[in-house]
């Protein structure tokens, strides 16, 4: 009996882990198939998927909808464009370990005081505290350049070994960023599977579904949505940081709440009730709006529709649905 | 002191727009449940379809004086809008907050194209309507007394919604719904007339706010954005679903706003938004707030 136990929680580990392994060696191999172009959004579309895998563990997790994650994308964007402009860094690295911390700062900060309330005054409560931090790009205008934003051009990477000057800098910078964006983004899928996978994790979830016995059980509350809360800022801040060097550019835009409402939605692209689902809809969503804006001028009326349609008929996102499908068709699969 | 005469009519003016929307907000909250996303969307839809027949009527021919009438016109046609979508929202009434939040902004991405679509993206101006009112003296500075008509268009609404609210039969099933669908359903109410006619009245409100204020400021896209975290930062303040909160909001968040820009301009805006946050944890239901 004790070998049957240990083979049920073993195999599915393994097969996991050996799926995920050969997804980051496709990825690995995808750049000089796909050209430079594909290449470039598919790097967004990783990045999109950090902020996504950070969003999640908020919303499919602990189950709170913030309507503010705009705020640490952009804190993250504008700390490095700070770090860059007025310390005169230029390396990546740097950036990205002081702005984690900025970033799980103000995740902290947020948090404490989000996590007081749930359902809709929380999502209004993330929405009111991510428009103050908007408000401010836009108004103190000479310190973040207002509208105008701040530019980022592009780091050194791996602590100075690759620069990036002279001819062909850009193709350059595109190949190296998008190993760089996917190695951080493995490591980033590793940490958050370890942690919703955690006894941490686990009382999330407790908590989301029955908030009330999860209090009886002992567990605090309101701490463990902070954590989540703080994590959940961080990652989303890391993907910030992430974005502003390929974009070249920071503006008040990625404060602004609708694109907060853009982190939801891909989320629910994907389908935020499983650990693959952000990451699928991270990247689904990229292409997805990239392809709409580039075919017609009504690219928002397109999203529109698609959002409305998925929560009518695909509630449970892309993986949801895929993995329903595989449950009907073969019962005895996993 | 003429100055400060003029400061408060401004904020006046600032409160009657702002109350429309958010009014609008909290009655479609208060009976449905939802928190309509959509709702700065239908404002922006009002001032572009008064702005459009105003120019329209101009170029017919019609009187400067006329074009008034197109203002309840403009009101209407977001109201008709309303009628037509809130049947398609019902499906979502049962669902899961984050799936309403989601719909309703689906919704404001399609209408925000809608329209760039219908009336493209260039801003319209619907001055005809300023210019037929003369220039006021308050002292020794001028004021224009189109103003003053939008200060008494949301006063006249508070009051009408209020009697509609409180002292029609009208407003007793409608609140009847609100505290309780399926009682208020079982007793006889057709509650899906009731759905009906709060989002139209809801949506008639907040166009009413878009047509009354394009005169002032011309109609661009993204208005309705902007005016919605703006409404949302009054009915945070008032109480989801109040009345009374929409008005003391309407009015605290103007008179902040124009203080603001006259003493701290660069964070009016970040002012506002803190005034929302503080009185969420202080109060999360608001000041006149219940549920």
């Amino acid at each position: 009996m004790k070998a049957d136990v240990s083979r049920i929680s073993y195999r599915p580990k393994l097969a996991l882990a050996a799926a995920s392994a050969l997804v980051l060696i496709v990825l690995a191999l995808l750049p000089p198939f796909i050209g430079l172009y594909q290449t470039q959004l598919l790097t967004y579309g990783l990045i999109a998927a950090i902020a996504a895998l950070g969003f999640n563990i908020l919303l499919g997790y602990t189950g709170l909808l913030s309507f503010g994650h705009s705020a640490f994308f952009g804190i993250g964007a504008y700390s490095i464009a700070f770090l860059l402009r007025d310390a005169g860094i230029h390396s990546m690295e740097l950036y990205i370990l002081i702005g984690l911390p900025i970033a799980a700062l103000a995740s902290a900060l947020f948090g404490y005081i989000c996590v007081r309330h749930t359902r809709i005054f929380f999502g209004i409560l993330t929405l009111a505290l991510s428009q103050v931090l908007y408000s401010l790009a836009l108004k103190l205008f000479w310190i973040t350049g207002g509208t105008d934003g701040l530019r980022v051009p592009r780091p050194t990477l791996l602590a100075g070994t690759i620069s990036f000057t002279g001819a062909g800098a850009f193709q350059r910078f595109i190949d190296a960023y998008y190993y760089y964006v996917l190695g951080v983004f493995a490591i980033c899928v590793v940490v958050m599977w370890v942690i919703v996978h955690s006894p941490f994790g686990k009382a999330l979830q407790a908590i989301r579904d029955n908030e009330i016995r999860a209090a009886f059980l002992g567990l605090r509350i309101h701490r463990f949505r902070w954590m989540s809360f703080l994590i959940s800022g961080t990652f989303t801040g890391l993907a910030g940081i992430l974005w502003a060097p390929l974009n070249g550019l920071t503006t008040p835009d990625v404060l602004y709440w609708p694109f907060s409402g853009e982190i939801v939605f891909t989320t629910l692209l994907g389908g935020f009730r499983n650990f693959t689902g952000p990451i699928v809809g991270g990247i689904v969503f990229t292409y997805l709006k990239t392809y709409a804006v580039a075919t017609t001028e009504y690219w928002q009326l397109l999203l529109g529709v698609v959002l409305v349609l998925l929560v009518m008929l695909l509630p449970t996102g892309i993986v949801g649905a895929i993995s329903a499908a595989a449950k009907k068709l073969g019962p005895n699969s996993p | 002191m003429s100055i400060l005469i003029i400061q408060i009519l401004n904020s006046l003016f600032y409160a009657s727009v702002l109350f429309l929307i958010a009014a609008g907000l909290s009655l479609i909250f208060g009976v449905m449940r939802i928190v309509n996303m959509a709702h700065g969307t239908f404002f922006a839809v009002g001032a572009f379809a008064t702005a459009w027949l105003v120019a329209r009527a101009v170029a017919l021919g019609l009187p400067a004086g006329w074009t008034f009438l197109l203002i309840p016109v403009g009101a209407g046609a977001v109201a008709l809008l309303g009628i037509v979508i809130e049947p398609l929202l019902r499906p979502f009434y049962r669902r899961a907050e984050e799936y309403q939040l989601l719909v309703t902004f689906g919704l404001l991405l399609i209408l925000e194209d809608v329209i760039r679509v219908v009336w493209g993206g260039l801003p319209l101006s619907a001055d005809p309507l300023m210019d037929a009112l003369p220039i006021i003296r308050i002292g020794g500075l001028i004021y224009p007394a189109y103003n003053l008509v939008v200060i008494a268009v949301g006063a006249v609404a508070a009051l009408l919604l209020w009697a509609g609210i409180y002292r029609t039969k009208f407003g007793v099933m409608l609140r009847a719904t609100s505290q309780d669908r399926r009682m208020a359903s079982a007793l006889g109410l057709n509650v899906g007339l009731v759905y009906v006619s709060a989002f139209a009245i809801g949506c008639f409100m907040a166009g009413l706010g878009g047509a009354i204020v394009v005169p002032t400021q011309a109609a661009v896209l993204g208005m309705g954005i902007d005016a919605l975290i703006l409404a949302f930062v009054v009915v945070v303040i008032g109480g989801l679903g109040s009345l009374q909160g929409a008005l003391v909001g309407a009015l605290i968040v103007s008179f902040v706003r124009t203080a603001g820009i006259q003493f701290f301009p660069e964070i009016e805006l970040a002012v506002l938004y803190l005034i929302a946050v503080v009185v969420l944890l202080v109060k999360p239901t608001g000041l006149f707030g219940s549920a």
